[in-house]
């Protein structure tokens, strides 16, 4: 991630040397005004009126009232929506952990694998792309409800006596999260595994490592950057998807995606929910700084 | 006979249908420099991997100090690496680095880092603890690989090309350091090379490889002066190959013909396997042992002794001089060395010309016969 600015940098500059010199100094005044208009009026502006809404008066007839308020923090101070907030930033957390469990060997093995298998592979972890994940949150209802299809093998085989009690819980929410958030930890990783010098590894072994201390010692401090990336991928998202904890949690679980959309659209109590976005956008930027901030010490520390 | 501390028996690899060995018998040597040398392809690095355990064999067996490890894995091994890329953890420091070995064999503390400062010292390198491999220059990053390796005191080192990546002149000042530095610690030494010259100065005993075979095992010296066959004598050192005629096998010698000369070779010539009269061998001899003689030196008496020759190019080498001649009977071209000499006034200045008329000879005896191959 931290090198993605230099990147940029490099090819703007390739892009200098193809063709005539004005030709791709115009393409590229297009190109990057168009970002910076794309930025501006679908980044920018709706994050500024966010602000501004948070600020101010809950409306009767109207959204808001034009008057200035601190309100809606204040009422954020509650205990109930920290425990709703303690309760999100948990669940995304586990989620996280979970996943980067899952994605880290699933990695290590596509990074492994013969080259002319890899794309194949790849491509089994990026097809479920193609359906929309709201459509695939309900065919996970279908996979694990009562008398569904988990439970029917379950029965069937007879690893359980009775249905496995799981759509509905936090553990169903936690399954949504970590099926829809896997590739976003699996392609990161794979990214940070394709490019290490196996060699290393081969060099722990001779030095006497054994297995556990190959991924300790050589693997995950060289695959760092791609566990960090891929937890942020996870972990930030996680926070804002409403719509898993509500195909899957049923109304029990309460977390902040739910409780913003919630404040917006049947309560109308926009300036709160305004507030809550706001509070949680700071909490994912200071999450996002404090990476920043720990990958240019790093990077000051001589690090590859 | 000194004490065996690797051995292969019998060692066979295969990947698929490919052949890397095939039936590769070798005992090293406790303490001893050993060099595995042959072109690329020829195995010589599969034997390292096997060695080290990066590799099974798909036949036979390595043992370790007396005991069977061919079913060992690499961190269950009395054995070292130093990698041709010297594969040094970017993440860690140089000290860290060369504590990773005995961090993994329970070094803590004071005893660590004694032990650590003291490889370092070894290599020069004290003042170095500190930085990142990326750091350091290809010289430095090569004497981390060495001390990360001889920390741990292994039975064996193995060395993987380890100058490959060097420039020549730092290349030759580490010949001279790794060689200095084998004898000092005892330990045994396998070395990987394709460069022969590197090989010959390193060496006590060479192992030379082709096509999945061992050609011949021994002294540089050995390997050097009686090749055991035509791979070797054209792989180590540059030779020139004479087609000849076996006419007569006799107990004080071999008589030949050769470019239309009959010669009798004495005994002392390097044969390993004694030709049968009527058979065609080549007879080598290396550039610097064929002696050029300027018309003016060749005294009647001698010049039947003498194969006339036409010069085709000089190459002026600093202390030597390379003659490229042809011999107008048959064609064949000789390289030769010719040094300077300043007792022999005739060719004190070695002015040799494109064209000019010689004739050339060797000392009957510093000559190989081999066998076609």
């Amino acid at each position: 991630m931290g090198d993605r600015p230099a990147k940029a940098r490099g090819e703007a500059r390739a892009s200098d040397g193809n063709g005539p010199r004005e030709q791709a100094g115009g393409f590229r005044r297009v190109a990057i005004g168009t970002t910076w208009v794309w930025l501006l009026v679908f980044a920018l502006v709706p994050n500024l009126l966010v602000v501004a809404v948070s600020l101010l008066e809950r409306g009767e007839h109207e959204f808001v009232h034009l008057v200035l308020s601190t309100d809606s923090y204040v009422r954020l101070l509650d205990p109930l929506y920290a425990g709703v907030f303690w309760s999100s930033f948990r669940l995304a957390a586990i989620a996280t952990l979970v996943c980067l469990l899952i994605a880290y060997p699933f990695a290590l093995a596509l990074a492994r694998a013969p080259l002319r298998w890899r794309p194949a592979l790849l491509a089994l972890v990026v097809i479920p792309f193609w359906t929309s994940s709201l459509v695939r949150t309900y065919a996970l209802v279908i996979l694990i409800k009562t008398e569904g299809l988990l439970n029917a093998v379950l029965l069937g085989a007879g690893f359980v006596d009775e249905p496995l009690e799981i759509l509905y819980t936090e553990l169903a929410v936690l399954i949504g999260f970590v099926y829809t958030e896997l590739p976003f930890m699996v392609l990161p990783l794979y990214a940070a595994m394709e490019k290490l010098d196996w060699r290393l590894v081969e060099a722990a072994r001779d030095l006497g490592a054994g297995a556990w201390s190959v991924l300790w010692r050589v693997l995950v401090p060289l695959t760092l950057p791609g566990i960090i990336a891929g937890a942020m991928l996870v972990f930030l998202p996680a926070l804002g998807m409403f719509y898993v904890a509500d195909v899957l949690g049923g109304a029990k679980e309460l977390l902040i995606g739910n409780l913003i959309r919630d404040q917006f659209l049947s309560a109308r109590d926009w300036p709160f929910g305004a507030a809550a976005s706001v509070v949680v956008t700071l909490l994912m930027a200071a999450l996002i700084g404090v990476y920043a901030l720990s990958q240019r010490r790093l990077d000051a520390k001589g690090a590859p | 006979m000194a004490e065996t501390v690797v051995e292969l028996r019998s060692v066979t690899k295969r990947y698929g249908r490919q052949i890397v060995l095939e039936g590769v018998d070798l005992a090293i040597r406790r303490g001893e420099f050993l060099t595995l040398l042959g072109p690329s392809g020829c195995g010589k690095t599969t034997i390292l991997r096997l060695i080290a355990g990066f590799e099974a064999p798909t036949a036979g067996e390595v043992w370790l100090e007396g005991v069977d490890v061919t079913a060992l894995p690499p961190n269950s091994r009395q054995v070292n690496t130093v990698f041709q890329s010297y594969a040094l953890f970017p993440h860690l420091s140089v000290f860290d680095n060369v504590a990773f070995g005995p961090r993994l064999a329970g070094d803590r503390g004071a005893a660590l880092e004694r032990k650590v400062r003291e490889t370092l010292a070894t290599v020069q390198l004290e003042d170095y603890a500190e930085r990142r491999p990326s750091q350091l220059s290809g010289g430095q990053q090569q004497r981390v690989a060495i001390a990360r390796a001889i920390v741990n005191h292994p039975s064996v080192l193995l060395l993987d090309e380890p100058l490959s990546a060097l420039d020549y002149k730092l290349r030759k000042a580490m010949q001279i350091e790794l060689k200095q530095l084998q004898r000092r610690l005892g330990i045994t030494f396998v070395f990987v090379t394709h460069d022969q010259e590197e090989a010959l100065s390193m060496s006590d005993r060479i192992v030379v490889l082709d096509a999945g075979r061992i050609q011949q095992i021994g002294s540089p010296r050995s390997i050097y002066e009686t090749p055991a066959n035509l791979f070797v004598a054209g792989f180590v050192g540059e030779i020139n190959l004479l087609p000849a005629l076996v006419q007569e096998v006799a107990d004080a010698g071999l008589d030949i013909t050769i470019e239309g000369h009959r010669m009798r070779l004495p005994q002392a010539t390097a044969i390993k396997t004694v030709p049968r009269a009527g058979e065609a061998v080549y007879v080598g001899v290396r550039p610097e042992d064929l002696r050029i003689w300027r018309d003016v030196e060749v005294t009647d008496a001698l010049r039947p002794s003498l194969f006339p020759a036409v010069i085709d190019e000089v190459i002026y080498k600093g202390s030597t001089v390379d003659l490229q001649v042809r011999l107008p009977a048959s064609g064949t071209r000789l390289s030769t060395t010719q040094f300077f000499n300043e007792d022999d006034p005739a060719i004190t200045e070695l002015d040799f010309a494109a064209g000019e008329r010689v004739y050339v000879s060797w000392v009957p005896g510093w000559e190989v016969v081999l066998p076609h191959g």
